[in-house]
């Protein structure tokens, strides 16, 4: 029988995964975004799973709220590497230290 | 017992593609297998009960979020080759960290579930037959209880329209855009001439 800890493991498999993605392809944004997109569908099955195993609904809602955010964090960092591109000619993120923060 | 072999196969479809996405060479081979993730995250909601959150995680990522990585990476003229340096270099601290995040959760997961509030989680009861049906519950409760979330997340997504739009909008000079009022104030008389050219004599342009 599937348990609520085989829906924790998936989401925590995935959520060092996703982690892992953004420390290795430390200088390509367009995977580090997509790495984020990793962790939060894995925030998205952990509120699901207890949504599921609680019998609350409470879960599912947060989690479309997070899917929402998700969807608009990727369209404005899609749009902010779309002109740094057109500006730099690369998405290198070591190149960008143009306000030397 | 399909409900196990069906989560076994789901969450091997996710968690092999994941890993491939951050191992990809080609950033497309990674967009795709993101998809291939996400449709199969879909499938482990879809076991747990949660029919409209499956059904918005494959329209909204898969429909919108990885179309719109894809047009991104094709339309964006990048040397990868270049961005992969330090992969390697960054491998083991990588995976320290990864490894360390991930002993961590499961710690914490299996303290939470072994200490007194064990009880607390009861086992599988949205799973196998609601009351009544998922999208039901959840429209019920999200136009009532949480209606001013609900509103806040569109106006998030309205801002967030208009910053990709006015981030990414450029006026280029070098086209020649419609000018709908001139053409809208343009009349026959100025824009017509009769003229009876001799036989043999071209027209004054």
């Amino acid at each position: 029988m599937i348990g609520l800890f085989h829906y924790l493991a998936v989401a925590a498999i995935l959520f060092t995964i996703g982690v892992l993605g953004i420390f290795l392809n430390r200088r390509n944004i367009i995977l580090m975004l997509m790495a984020i997109e990793l962790i939060l569908l894995a925030v998205n099955i952990n509120l699901v799973a207890f949504s599921a195993f609680a019998g609350d609904l409470v879960g599912q809602i947060f989690a479309m709220f997070v899917l929402t955010v998700a969807a608009s964090e990727a369209a404005i960092g899609l749009a902010i590497l779309v002109i740094f591109f057109r500006r730099r000619g690369t998405i290198a993120v070591d190149d960008a230290n143009r306000m030397h923060g | 017992m399909i409900t196990t072999i069906a989560f076994y196969l789901f969450a091997t479809l996710t968690i092999a593609p994941a890993l491939l996405v951050i191992f990809a060479r080609n950033p497309v081979h990674s967009v795709l297998w993101l998809i291939l993730a996400f449709f199969n995250a879909a499938g482990l909601m879809l076991i747990l009960g949660a029919e409209f959150i499956a059904m918005l995680l494959v329209i909204v990522y898969v429909g919108a979020v990885a179309v719109l990585f894809l047009f991104v990476v094709m339309m964006l003229d990048i040397d990868f080759a270049s961005l992969r340096s330090g992969f390697t270099k960054n491998m083991p601290f990588g995976l320290l960290i990864a490894l360390v995040l991930l002993a961590e959760i499961v710690i914490a997961t299996g303290v939470r579930s072994a200490g007194p509030n064990a009880a607390l989680v009861p086992h599988a009861v949205a799973a196998t037959g609601p009351v009544q049906p998922n999208i039901v519950g959840i429209g019920t409760m999200l136009y009532s209880r949480f209606l001013y979330p609900f509103e806040i997340a569109g106006l998030i997504l309205l801002v967030a329209m208009i910053g990709a739009i006015v981030l990414t909008h450029r006026s280029r000079s070098d086209t020649r855009g419609q000018n709908i009022a001139r053409q809208i104030a343009r009349v026959p008389s100025e824009a017509t001439r009769n003229t009876q050219p001799a036989v043999g004599e071209g027209v004054v342009l």
